[in-house]
C-alpha cells in the first residue's frame, strides 16, 4: 500500500539520509527510529507529502502521492509535532473543525462521545489554553478514534507528554486499528509494546 | 461520518477564525481604534482649515484604511503556522485555495468591514458632502476585500521569516496603490458632483481577479512556506 523508494532527504542543505525504500501493508506498524536531528520529522514529513523529496518518491496504491495527491490525502490522518489546536477555542470546536478540514464532517455528538472516552469529559467547552499539554495530546487521541476508517496514520511523537493512562489508553488505540488493517507510521523516543501482526523498524544513521 | 462537502469546509474555517476574532476581542478593536487615530491626526497635523481637509478627506480615509489592513496582516497565517494548523490544512482533501478564501474572508470580515462601518463618522469629522457617503461607502467595500487578498499573498510570502512584520507591509503597500487611486478618486469625484462609475468599475474588476488569482497565489506560497 505505502511504499517508500530510495527516499533522499535534506535540510538546509544538509543531507539527512539516503536509500531509504521500504513497504508497508495494511495492519503494519512503521517505527521511524533515530537520533535528535537525524530526520525521523522530516522523513515523515514527506511520506505526508508536506516536505518535498530530493531523490526517489512515495506510493501510495502504488501511485506517486505528489501526482495523487488528493486521493493520498483524503485516507491520511496526519498527526504533527505541533499540536495543531487553537488556544481560544474549545476542544469541542477545535476537534470538529480538524475533522472537517480532513475531509470528514462530524455531529457534535460523535464528537462528544470521542472527547468523553479519552477522559476529556468536563472540559469540552474550556479553552484549550487552559488544558495541560497531557490533555491537548488527548484531543488528538478523540481525533484518532474518529479516523479509525482512514487507512493510514502517521504519528510524530505521539506519546509525548501522556501519562501512564494516556499512553495504554494509545496502546489499545493503536493495536485495534493495526488489528483492522491500518497502516500506523510513528516515530518515538519513549519505548511501547504494540502487538501488530507486522513491525518494522526504520532506522535512520546519526 | 460522512464526507464534508468543500463549500462547508470553507463555511468551518470562516467560522473558526471569526469564533477566534470574538475571543480576541482587542485585536479587532485595535485595527479600528488605529485607523481612526490615523485619520484624526491629518487635521492637526495640517492645521484646522475646513476647505484644506475637505479636499484632502477622500485620500486620509484610503491611507488610513490601507495602513490599519496592513496591522493585522502578520497575524494572518503566522498563527496558524506557529500552532500547526496550518499544516492540517495542507493535507486536507479540499483544495487548499478555498480554505485560503475561507480565511481571507473572514480576516476582511474582522479587519475591513469594521473600517467601512465607521467611515462615515471619518467623513462627517472632515465635513465631507452627505452625498459623496454612498460613493465612499461602496468605493470602501469593493477596496477594502482586495486590500486582504494583497496583504494575503504578503503575508503567505514571508511566513517563517524573522521580522516578517515590516517586509510584510513594505511588500504590500506599493501593491495596493492601484486600490489608493481609483478609491480616492472616486469619493472626491462625487463630493464634486460627477458620475463615479468608472472608478467602481475599475475596483469591481480588480476585485474580481483578485478573487481568481490571489486564493491561488497564497496557496502556493503557503505551500514553499511550510516545506
Amino acid at each position: 500500500m505505502l511504499e517508500a523508494h530510495n527516499l533522499q532527504c535534506s535540510r538546509g542543505g544538509h543531507r539527512l539520509f539516503s536509500g531509504k525504500s521500504f513497504k508497508l501493508d495494511p495492519g503494519t506498524l512503521a517505527w521511524i527510529r533515530g537520533r535528535n536531528g537525524s530526520g525521523k520529522t522530516t522523513l515523515l514529513r514527506t511520506i505526508s507529502g508536506l516536505s518535498p523529496v530530493d531523490e526517489g518518491e512515495v506510493r501510495w496504491r502504488g501511485r506517486n502521492i505528489r501526482k495523487h495527491a488528493d486521493e493520498f490525502r483524503r485516507e491520511l490522518m496526519f498527526m504533527g509535532h505541533a499540536v495543531a489546536l487553537k488556544e481560544d477555542l474549545s476542544p469541542l470546536e477545535n476537534l470538529r473543525i480538524l475533522m472537517q478540514i480532513a475531509g470528514r464532517a462530524i455531529s457534535a455528538p460523535a464528537a462528544l462521545s470521542a472527547l468523553a472516552a479519552v477522559g476529556l469529559k468536563g472540559r469540552e467547552h474550556l479553552p484549550v489554553k487552559y488544558l495541560s499539554q497531557g490533555q491537548k495530546r488527548r484531543v488528538h487521541m478523540a481525533r484518532l478514534r474518529l479516523s479509525r476508517d482512514c487507512p493510514l496514520w502517521l504519528l510524530d511523537e505521539p506519546l509525548t507528554a501522556l501519562d501512564a493512562e494516556g499512553v495504554a489508553a494509545l496502546q489499545g488505540l493503536l493495536e485495534e486499528y493495526l488489528r483492522k488493517s491500518g497502516i500506523v507510521v510513528m516515530t518515538s523516543h519513549q519505548e511501547i509494546n504494540i502487538e501488530s501482526v507486522q513491525s518494522l523498524h526504520v532506522q535512520l544513521p546519526a | 461520518m460522512e464526507r464534508a462537502g468543500f463549500f462547508s469546509t470553507l463555511i468551518w474555517v470562516l467560522k473558526r477564525d471569526l469564533l477566534v476574532a470574538m475571543r480576541r476581542r482587542g485585536d479587532l478593536a485595535a485595527t479600528l481604534f488605529f485607523f481612526v487615530m490615523v485619520a484624526s491626526l491629518f487635521p492637526m497635523g495640517v492645521g484646522p482649515e475646513p476647505q484644506m481637509l475637505r479636499i484632502m478627506a477622500p485620500g486620509i480615509v484610503w491611507v488610513a484604511a490601507l495602513l490599519a489592513s496592513t496591522l493585522s496582516l502578520n497575524r494572518l497565517f503566522a498563527s496558524d503556522y506557529a500552532d500547526g494548523t496550518l499544516e492540517q490544512m495542507l493535507l486536507s482533501p479540499e483544495p487548499l485555495s478555498l480554505l485560503v478564501i475561507g480565511k481571507m474572508l473572514a480576516h476582511w470580515l474582522i479587519s475591513g468591514l469594521p473600517l467601512v462601518l465607521i467611515s462615515p463618522l471619518i467623513a462627517l469629522q472632515f465635513d465631507q458632502p452627505v452625498e459623496s457617503y454612498g460613493a465612499m461607502l461602496l468605493a470602501l467595500l469593493l477596496g477594502t476585500p482586495l486590500l486582504s487578498l494583497i496583504g494575503g499573498i504578503g503575508a503567505a510570502l514571508t511566513l517563517g521569516i524573522r521580522g516578517s512584520g515590516v517586509l510584510t507591509t513594505l511588500l504590500v503597500l506599493p501593491l495596493y496603490v492601484p486600490v489608493l487611486i481609483f478609491g480616492s478618486s472616486a469619493i472626491s469625484t462625487s463630493a464634486s458632483g460627477m458620475d463615479i462609475s468608472g472608478q467602481l468599475s475599475v475596483l469591481a474588476a480588480l476585485l474580481l481577479l483578485g478573487l481568481a488569482a490571489t486564493p491561488w497565489a497564497i496557496s502556493t506560497a503557503l505551500r514553499i512556506a511550510v516545506e
